[in-house]
């Protein structure tokens, strides 16, 4: 190690910070200039948490969210010491207090970086905790919330013997722990509060829909609902909870999915300035030199972020600032984008989405298909895509995702916008109306050859497709276009029941308008 | 004679002369080589009529049943020239080549060997490129040497190499993928490129299992959604994002093959720490496509594959002709393989190889750092074999050279060529950032360019070389599946026009070189076999006989495989320990970012009627009209912001040059994305836009994405 090698001090293993030493290794790759280390909490090596949904989903196993495989950090010379808690932080000796494995030791640090995620919060609702409800007291015995990879195990673990599960929360979260509770086989009651679940990315009209969605994939949806207590199993009674109508649902297990806090009692403890989150500006910076924050810890101009997007582009500026890659990096926020992840529900949210459709600020789009479980709002400014709702017409989820993120001048050809594109585009190659089709239509792509080219040989005596193929080579490409020759053979054979006859006028195939042939029954008469 | 594709095929893969009356050979233009009959005595009556064969099934396009007015073009070079006070004037042989050789000798004994380069095609015969290669390592021992097969199919060959341990664009007869149920197609657009292809395509389309990503609407793309099947309409140079995104889905929602990947490959963990950062939800934001249309697309294939109704995924130019495109095919055969697709019958991956020759093109040593047969130039057991084979010490045999648009961009430099020999190849037209490679030519002491037609890089040469075209020569091409075959003379060239066999031999006799280079193509074609002979790409089973005899050759092809391998991988991948690899690539996007000055990304491909540069099809009349113009598809708002309307002339703008085109407006374009066909030269040459931004392995150049603004042409 050279002397004047910096020493990067990040806490939190989760996405953010694991994120941060990566970029970091990225800008410096042989440690030349900065040595880094990273303590986390959790028992485990970094992991990616927008994947445990489908570990209880049952898609991938606990290792398969490993963000790197064994082995990775170390042989990138970043120190990962798992299962550790910084206990408190000296910024005027810049040094921190951690730790591990019952052992307590002092590291100094030249730049610290806080990326201490959130944490679940759980609701003091009686028997939920296993003792007096707050923060560090453990949950009862099938309680749990959902936030880490144990939790996660927790949840698959409980699922193998509950027969019914109550998830308290509609949101993103909720939904998805539900949606992989039920691909396990058990009765899911999804318990919120609100009018309609996902009500911070949806408007009443979505929400509507997507509470017939969920319910229509199997899950039972109670809204406008508090749950007041929690029953363990008793006397061969199951576990249950109770509503605040007075309702008793069956719950072998809670999962608790109410939202997250922001983890700030060390920012506290350490004396930086802390609103809902620790307040940093577009570098990244905390009220103290050479302290930072950044991932779901962070507040940045008002927001906290709840998704791995602008933790990702916060580690990438950081990393930035640090090492001197760009010294003029700045983070100017994330644009939010939501995707729930199930594969039967395909809901995108993005942008300012609560704004009436007669609004006369905006450009409202609205589109309403309850009964098959489809909804699609669209907010323009100025041209531009400022919000959207997408649920069940994921076709357009592409298209408009880049949109808003570009901040592009929207396709003036709105319906097509809100639908995608291939709503609007025409119909299979039969269904063309060759009697209406121009003469310079081309028919067979593969030799250029046009529906004049073929009723020039059809009336020079070409009456068949393989007469035609000669004449004019048509169908002896790829052979897609077999089918409208024979088509445009069986409609000439209609049309002029003379073939080889000498027509009054040579336009008159390209503007008479007979009635078009199906192309089933071309292919018969053609044949005959 | 009955021309109807659709109908009973005859008994189909006979590949004999006597099948008929006339000339049994195969098409002048792309892979596929389509199989055609030649009959008349003379050019000016000499037909073409398709032939049945496994790969075009008694199809023709355009551009095969015009191939004979090649024959008859006016622009036909029929002498040799050289450049006399400014103009290019016929010449003698024996003049054209004094000038050639002096040249050659003058400008080594001033600046050494390698100031003289070669630069060859991948039209060229297997005779001619292996000869090539021959003859600029041992007559005159450069090292500088490569082609534009770099600039097709580099990409998708480092990736095969990477991931199998072998390149051969499709390791299965394409005739296997008309059974498949499922296909998935990256910047493919086989309707227009390649058109008889598609009848390899008509299952998967009418089940609803044509798969097409493409930033346009193409003509296939079209045909996928007519059937049910679907456009995966990315934006220009996301294909990794794409694939990543895709890799992820068949993870997590259980279309992964774990037992395949266990078994039969390595490195899944580390592709998978990758994968598993491209949530789905991500990969839409980046490439536009939407997370439904990824999930079809894999379930689709996995469905497909589980159902044993055929599953395979197809790369070509569109996905790997970027800075990247090494790996972008890389994520797309961990996509491949993470469902367990190649090294099965009935499912796979494949590139579909563009050029006529484009497979033995890449195979016997026109590139910069290989031998004949595959081999690597700096493996000193390669080294020794093929030296011994040429009768030359292997220490004599140059090492590595410059790939295609370095050594392009170095002429004229202090270090760099100062002679260039130019064979079967356009770069004037074809290069990236071609004003810059036209200055490098200019800067040259001599070029020399062997074609028979003036294209524009013969018509900035110093001399001009009249060669012999497809139907004027024998020799052996080896198609897009590996299968060898034999294209056949019908009619004599124009009595100056030589055989570049012979250009080489006479040069080299002219240097003072005292190795044989044999004339005579099947002669070429037994040294080849013996060259190869052990290397990956093992012709050495293949004989003329048996070509003639009409027999199927697949290499590799060897004593130990005397019928040759028409299906690769099926016990063992080609890698030292037989697994096939999944290597960790990420998504790295276009080099140039569009901005407010340049706010439109440029991608380039091809029309029906015109094959690459357009050299040769832009003579053919019917072609040429048929073509039209130059011309840019623009979405119609695009067009309108840009105060364009349908049929207005335009410039496409780059920062490194502009195009002339005529606007087509275009319903089903992105509105992000303009499209350019790079068929024409001068004004219209869209590759004066394009970017030299090289791939790092493969060093392809960045063709399909740079950034461009329209300005109305007043």
């Amino acid at each position: 190690m050279t002397r004047s090698r910096r020493h990067v001090l990040v806490v939190g293993n989760g996405m953010a910070g694991a994120r941060l030493a990566e970029e970091i290794r990225h800008r410096d790759p042989n440690a030349e200039r900065f040595a880094v280390t990273v303590v986390g909490e959790e028992p485990h090596a970094a992991y990616n948490r927008v994947l445990l949904s489908t570990v209880v989903a049952g898609g991938l196993g606990p290792r398969d969210t490993r963000l790197k495989p064994d082995g990775w950090w170390a042989a990138r010379h970043i120190e990962v010491v798992t299962g550790a808690r910084v206990l408190d932080v000296d910024a005027a000796t810049q040094t921190a207090t951690v730790v591990a494995a019952g052992a307590e030791c002092v590291l100094t640090w030249d730049e610290l970086v806080l990326a201490t995620g959130s944490t679940s919060f759980v609701p003091p609702t009686h028997g939920l905790y296993a003792g007096t409800p707050g923060p560090g007291t453990p949950l009862a015995d099938g309680v749990v919330a959902f936030r880490t990879v144990d939790d996660c195990a927790r949840i698959v673990e409980a699922a193998e013997s509950a027969s019914t599960a109550v998830v308290l929360g509609g949101g993103l979260l909720g939904l998805e722990a539900a949606r992989g509770l039920l691909a396990r086989g058990v009765h899911v009651t999804v318990v919120h509060p609100q009018d309609f679940p996902m009500d911070r990315q949806l408007d009443a009209d979505g929400g509507a829909v997507l509470s017939r969605v969920v319910r229509g994939i199997g899950a039972r949806l109670v809204l406008g609902r508090l749950v007041v207590e929690r029953q363990a199993p008793v006397d061969g009674q199951s576990a249950h909870v109770v509503l605040d109508d007075g309702t008793r649902l069956a719950a072998d297990l809670v999962v608790v999915a109410t939202g997250v806090r922001p983890r700030t009692d060390l920012a506290v403890a350490t004396g930086l300035d802390v609103d809902r989150g620790i307040v940093v500006d577009d570098r990244l910076a905390t009220s103290l030199p050479h302290v930072h924050a950044i991932g779901e810890c962070a507040e940045h101009r008002g927001e906290v972020a709840g998704l791995v997007q602008p933790g990702w582009d916060q580690a990438r500026v950081l990393a930035d600032v640090l090492t001197g890659g760009d010294p003029n990096a700045t983070y100017e926020g994330t644009s939010v984008l939501t995707r729930l992840k199930a594969p039967d529900i395909d809901l995108a949210s993005m942008g300012t989405v609560d704004v009436d459709v007669h609004d006369a600020g905006h450009e409202v789009l609205a589109f309403t298909d309850p009964s098959r479980g489809r909804y699609a709002k669209l907010v323009l400014r100025q041209d531009r895509l400022v919000g959207a709702i997408l649920l069940g017409i994921g076709d357009a989820a592409g298209a408009l995702t880049q949109l808003y993120d570009t901040g592009a001048v929207v396709p003036r050809d709105r319906l097509s916008l809100m639908l995608g594109r291939a709503i609007t585009r025409s119909g299979a190659a039969e269904a063309v109306n060759l009697a209406e089709m121009p003469g310079t239509a081309v028919i067979c792509r593969c030799n250029t050859v046009t529906k004049s080219a073929i009723v020039g040989a059809f009336r020079a005596g070409a009456v068949t497709v393989g007469a035609v193929a000669e004449a004019t080579r048509a169908t002896t490409g790829c052979g897609s276009c077999k089918g409208a020759v024979d088509g445009l053979c069986s409609w000439l054979h209609s049309a002029e029941p003379a073939p080889g006859r000498t027509t009054s006028t040579t336009s008159s195939t390209t503007s008479s308008t007979p009635e078009p042939v199906p192309a089933a029954a071309a292919l018969t008469e053609g044949a005959a | 004679m009955t021309t109807d594709v659709t109908s009973p095929p005859r008994p189909l893969g006979r590949d004999a002369p006597s099948e008929q009356a006339g000339v049994a050979t195969h098409c002048a233009y792309c892979g596929l080589q389509c199989a055609m009959t030649l009959t008349g005595a003379s050019a000016a009556d000499l037909t073409v009529s398709p032939r049945r064969f496994p790969t075009n099934r008694g199809g023709l396009c355009q551009k095969g049943w015009t191939s004979a007015e090649l024959l008859r073009t006016p622009g036909r070079l029929t002498t040799p020239l050289v450049r006399r006070d400014g103009q290019l004037a016929p010449a003698s042989w024996d003049e054209a080549l004094d000038v050639v050789s002096d040249a050659i000798v003058r400008t080594q004994t001033a600046y050494g060997r390698d100031a003289v380069a070669v630069f060859g095609g991948g039209g060229l015969t297997n005779e001619k490129a292996y000869q090539l290669g021959k003859f600029a390592r041992v007559a005159l021992r450069t090292s500088q040497i490569d082609y534009n097969g770099r600039w097709c199919m580099s990409s998708a060959a480092a990736a095969g190499i990477r991931c199998f341990g072998l390149d051969r664009g499709l390791p299965f007869p394409v005739t296997d993928i008309g059974s498949a149920h499922a296909v998935l197609l990256l910047g493919a657009n086989p309707a227009e490129t390649m058109p008889p292809f598609l009848t390899h395509l008509v299952r998967a389309a009418d089940a609803g299992g044509l798969m097409v990503a493409d930033p346009r609407l193409t003509p296939t793309a079209a045909k996928a959604l007519d059937g049910g099947g679907l456009h995966l309409q990315l934006r220009p140079g996301t294909d990794a994002a794409l694939a990543l995104g895709m890799l992820h889905l068949a993870v997590t929602e259980g279309y992964a093959d774990r037992g395949f990947i266990a078994e039969r490959t390595s490195g899944f963990d580390d592709v998978w720490a990758v994968a598993a950062q491209w949530l789905p939800e991500r990969a839409e934001r980046v490439t536009g496509v939407a997370v439904t249309t990824m999930r079809a697309a894999v379930s689709g294939l996995a469905r497909a594959r589980d159902t044993e109704r055929g599953a395979y995924v197809l790369s070509a130019r569109g996905t790997e002709q970027h800075a990247s495109g090494t790996d972008t095919v890389t994520a797309f055969i961990a996509l491949a393989l993470a469902l367990g697709l190649p090294g099965n019958p009935g499912t796979g991956f494949g590139t579909i190889t563009g050029q006529g020759n484009g497979q033995g093109g890449r195979e016997h040593g026109q590139k910069a750092d290989q031998l004949p047969g595959y081999r690597k130039i700096d493996d000193p057991e390669a080294r020794a074999h093929v030296a011994s084979v040429w009768g030359v010490d292997p220490a004599d045999l140059p090492g590595p050279g410059r790939s295609a648009f370095e050594l392009l961009s170095a002429l004229g430099t202090d270090g760099g060529p100062h002679v260039l020999m130019v064979h079967g190849s356009n770069p004037v037209v074809s290069a990236p950032d071609a004003r810059v490679v036209t200055e490098r030519l200019a800067a040259l002491d001599l070029l020399v360019v062997s074609d028979f037609v003036l294209s524009e890089t013969a018509a900035v040469a110093d001399v001009v070389l009249p060669v012999l075209q497809w139907a004027e020569e024998e020799g052996t091409l080896t198609n897009l599946e590996g299968r060898v075959l034999r294209r056949r003379k019908a009619l004599d060239a124009p009595s100056e026009c030589r055989s570049e066999l012979e250009v080489w031999s006479e040069l080299a006799r002219r240097i003072g070189c005292s190795t044989d280079f044999p004339t005579d193509p099947r002669v070429v074609f037994d040294e080849l076999r013996r060259a190869s002979a052990g290397g990956p790409a093992d012709y050495s089973a293949v004989t003329w006989e048996r070509l003639d005899a009409g027999e199927s050759l697949h290499w590799p092809c060897s004593a130990e495989r005397p019928q040759g391998t028409p299906r690769l991988f099926l016990d063992a991948f080609a890698t030292p320990d037989g697994l096939a690899r999944f290597v960790a690539v990420d998504h790295a996007g276009p080099v140039e970012a569009d901005d407010t000055a340049y706010p439109l990304v440029a991608t380039t491909g091809r029309v029906l009627q015109h094959y690459q540069s357009g050299a040769q099809t832009r003579l053919v009349a019917e072609l040429a009209a048929a073509a039209g113009d130059m011309f840019v598809h623009v979405h119609p708002d695009t067009a309108e912001a840009a105060g364009l309307a349908d049929g207005d002339r335009a410039d496409v703008v780059s920062r490194r040059g502009r195009t002339r085109a005529v606007v087509r407006v275009d319903d089903d374009m992105r509105p992000d994305v303009v499209f350019l066909p790079f068929h024409w030269g001068g004004d219209a040459r869209a590759n004066s836009l394009t970017h030299a931004a090289l791939d790092p392995t493969s060093r392809m150049p960045e063709f399909k994405a740079c950034a461009v603004r329209l300005e109305a042409v007043a």
